[in-house]
């Protein structure tokens, strides 16, 4: 990280949170899957989540739009309220129209061509006019360096490019946060740098982004913090240099043994 | 005992246009059968895996009520037992179409609900996560993909319904195998006017079949 960015990242922390996380309890049966998560996210900051298979990185960005209920605390996304049990009202789909989510499996609409994945959410939630959203469509499909495969059907197309259209969907709600989990596990390692690619320009742009990932070499490179969950919770956190090259918890330490190996 | 016998080619001929009278009834009750009944599936299939148990199982009921007796019960039930009821006659084309429009419907529920379960979550999710609704991401994510998926089982279900409609000479409507009845009758000439309603079932049959496969072969199904 350089000293532009720090700065930048010190700047942004100054801001009201965009994301709040306070207490938040989640439970699928007797497995107690998040345990006390308190965790703020400022505009413009880039957070990437690392931790061993079931520690419950999927399940906590999972809550932040309310693909997950959880069962105490409460959560806040750019001044909505989410409360447990998926009580939350006309917020939920609010939060939902502003934050983007980018899945593993991609998840693009089989049966809609690149350019009617891109426009749906736009045109039937935002209620813009077709030729805004077609318009908006291009400009992200380029952004993310696939114009040319507008018209053909997402199992037409590779993983990467698959991911990147996920992307540009995602993006097209101009969302005010976007979340991704492991969005590039799925994919063939030669495949793998796209998206990544198309992700840092989005994290240069300002986007403020939740990431779950196990690239520690995107993470160091991008992260403004970074956030070690083991079994529920959030053991370690802080910028990438501390937590990845100097990780203070033991179980932080072992993890990335782990991991760096590969 | 003599087992030499003719068949009478001329005689078979001379029976297709008195027993064409009954197609346009056979389409009639099947199409229309199971026009309603498609309805009936769709209503009931989602109840069916509605969360709310309690609109849950008055569909679970309906299904296996309709798929667990014979259909040739359930026409004569509502053409001879209904009326007891309702005081006054059914009339018998009527009767046949709620038959098959009730029977079909239960067998279509179950294709719905397998059409619909068998989209993926992720599909679903990823609708939400852009801020469709519910019924939105239904409408516009999970119901395209699942009709595509479900339409080699409903042309299945068309096929036995249209072979259903041949019960339906017991209620005295005039579709094919009434008609032949009716011929026969008059020319003893049951060898050849059966054959040329099997005929007639098997054109109309192959027809969808054809008219299914088409789809197919243009990409509308399955994925
Ligand atoms: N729908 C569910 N029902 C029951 N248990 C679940 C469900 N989803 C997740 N879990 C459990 O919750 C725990 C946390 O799951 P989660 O998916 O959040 O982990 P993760 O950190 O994302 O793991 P991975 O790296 O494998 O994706 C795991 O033990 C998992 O088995
Ligand atoms: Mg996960």
């Amino acid at each position: 990280m350089n000293d532009e960015t720090r700065e930048a990242a010190q700047e942004t922390a100054q801001q009201p949170p965009i994301v709040r996380l306070a207490k938040v309890n989640k439970h699928f049966g007797n497995l107690h899957v998040l345990q006390d998560i308190d965790l703020e996210v400022v505009p413009g900051e880039v957070v990437v989540i690392v931790g061993a298979s079931g520690s419950g990185k999927s399940t906590l960005i999972r809550c932040v739009n309310g693909l997950e209920e959880f069962q105490s605390g409460n959560i806040e996304v750019d001044g909505n309220e989410l409360l447990p049990y998926g009580k939350s009202g006309k917020s939920l789909q609010t939060i939902r129209t502003e934050v983007g989510m980018v899945f593993q499996q991609f998840n693009l609409f089989p049966h809609l061509s690149v350019l009617d994945n891109v426009t749906l959410a736009p045109i039937k939630v935002r209620g813009w006019p077709r030729d805004k959203a077609l318009q908006t469509a291009h400009k992200l499909l380029e952004r993310v360096g696939i114009q040319d495969q507008a018209a053909k059907h997402p199992g037409q197309l590779s993983g990467g490019q698959q991911q990147r259209v996920a992307l540009a969907r995602a993006l097209a709600m101009e969302p005010r946060l976007m979340l991704f989990d492991e969005p590039t596990s799925a994919l063939d390692p030669e495949m793998i740098g796209e998206v990544l690619d198309a992700m840092r320009t989005l994290a240069n742009d300002g986007m403020t982004m939740m990431i779950v990932t196990h690239e520690m070499g995107f993470a160091r490179e991008v992260a403004d913090r970074v956030i070690y969950i083991h079994g529920g919770q959030i053991v370690e956190q802080g910028p990438p240099h501390e937590v990845l090259d100097n990780p203070q918890n033991e179980r932080t330490q072992s993890f990335l043994s782990r991991v760096l190996k590969h | 005992m003599d087992v030499t016998f003719q068949f009478d080619w001329q005689a078979a001929i001379d029976s297709i246009p008195f027993l064409l009278e009954g197609i346009p009834w056979t389409l009639l009750i099947s199409f229309g059968g199971l026009a309603i009944g498609f309805v009936i599936g769709i209503v009931f299939g989602l109840l069916r895996i509605n969360p709310v148990r309690l609109l849950r199982w008055p569909a679970i009921a309906y299904i296996e009520i309709f798929r667990g007796t014979p259909v040739l019960v359930q026409v004569l039930f509502i053409f001879y037992g209904l009326p007891q009821i309702l005081g006054g006659p059914i009339n018998a084309l009527t009767a046949g179409i709620a038959a098959i429009a009730l029977n079909a419907g239960a067998y279509i529920s179950e294709i719905v609900r397998g059409g619909v379960q068998s989209i993926e979550k992720g599909q679903r999710e990823a609708g939400l996560s852009l801020g469709l609704s519910r019924p939105q991401a239904f409408r516009y994510i999970i119901w395209p993909q699942a009709l595509r998926r479900m339409i080699p089982a409903l042309g299945n279900q068309g096929i036995v319904s249209i072979k259903d409609t041949s019960l339906f000479s017991v209620i005295g409507v005039g579709e094919l195998v009434r008609q032949g009845q009716i011929y026969i009758a008059t020319t003893f000439t049951a060898l050849e006017v059966y054959f040329m309603v099997a005929m007639l079932y098997l054109v109309i049959t192959l027809s969808l079949s054809y008219a299914l496969r088409l789809l197919e072969s243009r990409g509308l199904v399955g994925q």
